[in-house]
């Protein structure tokens, strides 16, 4: 069965043909984040896919993954397109390296998750914090509940992380 | 002007023996007021106009467009034309460059002669380009979840990521990206059909209000509504055509970094997909960056046209902060970039603006405020002030970087026939 629900205001749909992102925020939902490992060649992916980047392999397992790593690029949101965002701004679209297979199999490549900065609860973190997060901030992944079957990951300063002194931000600042 | 073979692997029997022949566009405009179908029209009709062909001659129609333009089947009933092939591709920039390769296997294949390319899109009155809108507001399904249930939609977000780590990997600082908007404005100027002819100062755009960090307002092009279109043929046909034709030399399309499914997993993603298109280009092409007059790098924002040089090789790696900023991409310096004003001002046309620009250049004919001499061609002043001349003097070569996001871009080398 598919998932229809609304989150912030928008509209969110998951088709029940759609497995693969089924199991993902299924797995969100119990506040406990897990990725598909090949079953051939043992690498973890993300965003869900129906097979392998790496070795085209069509089976994978669904594993545990640490979600904690550090900010690899960000963007700050001033001037918001969707309705849902408007209330909202600024905010940050942060793409976070997992620790996990961080620079496998090619120096380059990492697990990079999407994700708005939050608070712990999983709410738009407010102005001041998102002033204070740029690139090596250490975050860690917090959940915002949608419905049953799906929450949506986010991040949050890791508070127990040994932080950067200054983390990177846009050069003005 | 004979080019010299390098040693390649590609196929190039093919250099030289395609061209851009007819260019046409309608006005740039917000509000056109009339329909993509009407747009697509006005624009083959006067690119066929251009080429000194008729309608009938013309026997192939590729388009491209993401759910807001009129299919090529309309367009050549509108005109007449009875193809021998069409095709509507689904995409934006990048495009353009994709599908005169594609043309010119088309007709190297034998499935057509004479093929027109157009682009129509109310990019401001219907489908807004920016995202805002009916876009904005769609449900969220499937694999958006991973991006449009952040806030994350517009282009500008979506490539927000790529601009900063740039800023961050080489230093570049928003007073170098700045220039090309200053540079491309200045372009603009010259060119009385461009949307935006006002010129701006780095500081200007440094000091407009924020979208999304590291873009400004005025790092961001125009949403306009409009038609372009290209008539592409063989050299042989392209003899018996209107003016001198614009040699087709090399071209690579929608060539892409990894995982095209989400290009932020596979680093740096301070570098775009330029990075591999060049490999094909150069040698398509049996060129190089230095051999240049006049490049039209994708400026959906000021960023893009810096990346894309930069990938493509006209500077080393992580100096497209300077090349941007030094004045060699103006009008009178080494290498122009976007001589018409480009998205930043002239109108956003998904690329195709660009093309239709280097063909004139080619043509040594810029549709500037020069005075028309008595056989009926533009004396061009070369001098560059505002309202003046924007034709590069003895403008032999151009390439044409089109972007579609970091991950994917195609690109052309043309010369002057």
């Amino acid at each position: 069965m598919g998932i229809q629900a609304t989150y912030l205001g928008m509209p969110l749909a998951i088709d029940d043909l759609d497995v693969e992102n089924l199991a993902y925020f299924k797995h969100c939902a119990a506040h406990d984040f897990h990725l598909q490992r090949c079953t051939a060649c043992g690498l973890v992916r993300y965003p869900p896919t129906t097979a392998c980047p790496w070795c085209a392999n069509p089976k994978s397992d669904w594993v545990p993954v640490e979600a904690k790593g550090a900010v690899h690029s960000y963007t700050e949101v001033h001037h918001a397109i969707q309705p849902a965002f408007k209330a909202h701004t600024p905010y940050l679209v942060l793409l976070v390296d997992l620790d996990t297979q961080k620079g496998k199999p090619t120096e380059h490549e990492a697990l990079r998750v999407m994700g708005n900065l939050t608070t712990p609860d999983g709410t738009l973190a407010p102005p001041e914090t998102v002033k204070s997060v740029g690139i090596g901030t250490r975050v860690r992944m917090v959940f915002a509940d949608v419905a049953p079957g799906l929450a949506i990951p986010h991040w949050t300063i890791d508070e127990v992380a040994a932080q950067p002194a200054k983390p990177w931000r846009y050069p003005e600042e | 002007m004979p080019m010299p073979d390098t040693d390649t692997t590609s196929p190039k029997y093919l250099r030289d023996k395609y061209a851009i022949v007819g260019v046409g566009e309608t006005t740039y405009t917000r509000g056109s007021g009339v329909t993509t179908r009407k747009l697509g029209t006005w624009a083959v009709r006067n690119a066929i106009e251009d080429a000194g062909l008729k309608p009938s001659d013309v026997d192939g129609v590729l388009s491209y467009q993401s759910g807001d333009s009129t299919f090529g089947t309309f367009i050549a009933g509108d005109l007449g034309i009875r193809p021998n092939f069409y095709m509507d591709v689904f995409g934006g920039g990048s495009s353009t460059e994709a599908l005169v390769g594609m043309a010119i296997g088309l007709i190297e294949a034998g499935m057509c002669k004479c093929v027109a390319i157009f682009r129509a899109m109310n990019g401001f009155s219907q489908v807004r380009i920016g995202g805002t809108g009916a876009r904005a507001a769609a449900p969220v399904l499937g694999d958006a979840l991973h991006g449009r249930a952040y806030g994350w939609q517009s282009a500008g977000q979506m490539f927000a990521p790529t601009f900063m780590r740039h800023m961050h990997d080489y230093g570049t600082r928003p007073e170098q990206v700045a220039h090309v908007k200053h540079f491309h404005s200045c372009h603009a100027s010259n060119n009385p059909k461009a949307f935006y002819k006002k010129r701006y100062s780095v500081d200007e755009v440094v000091n407009s209000r924020f979208i999304c960090k590291p873009l400004h307002l005025l790092d961001c092009c125009v949403e306009t509504d409009n038609g372009t279109a290209l008539i592409v043929t063989s050299a042989d046909r392209a003899r018996d055509c209107r003016h001198t034709p614009a040699l087709i030399r090399g071209v690579v399309g929608r060539c892409n970094k990894p995982r095209t499914d989400m290009h932020y997993q596979h680093g740096p993603i301070s570098t775009v997909a330029g990075r591999y298109a060049r490999e094909i280009l150069w040698p398509n092409a049996g060129v190089g960056p230095e051999d240049i007059d006049v490049t039209g790098s994708y400026d959906a924002f000021t960023f893009t046209t810096m990346l894309q040089l930069e990938d493509y090789g006209f500077c080393k790696k992580g100096e497209g902060g300077q090349y941007v900023s030094d004045g060699t991409i103006k009008l009178g310096g080494r290498r122009p970039n976007n001589t018409s004003g480009g998205h930043l001002c002239e109108g956003y046309t998904h690329g195709l603006n660009m093309v239709i620009e280097n063909v004139r250049q080619l043509r040594h004919d810029a549709d500037d405020s020069c005075p028309t001499g008595p056989d009926g061609k533009r004396q061009h002043t070369y001098d560059y002030s505002e309202g003046g001349c924007r034709q590069v003097q003895d403008c032999e070569l151009s390439a044409n970087l089109g972007w579609a996001n970091p991950g994917t871009g195609s690109a052309m080398v043309m010369r002057r026939g």
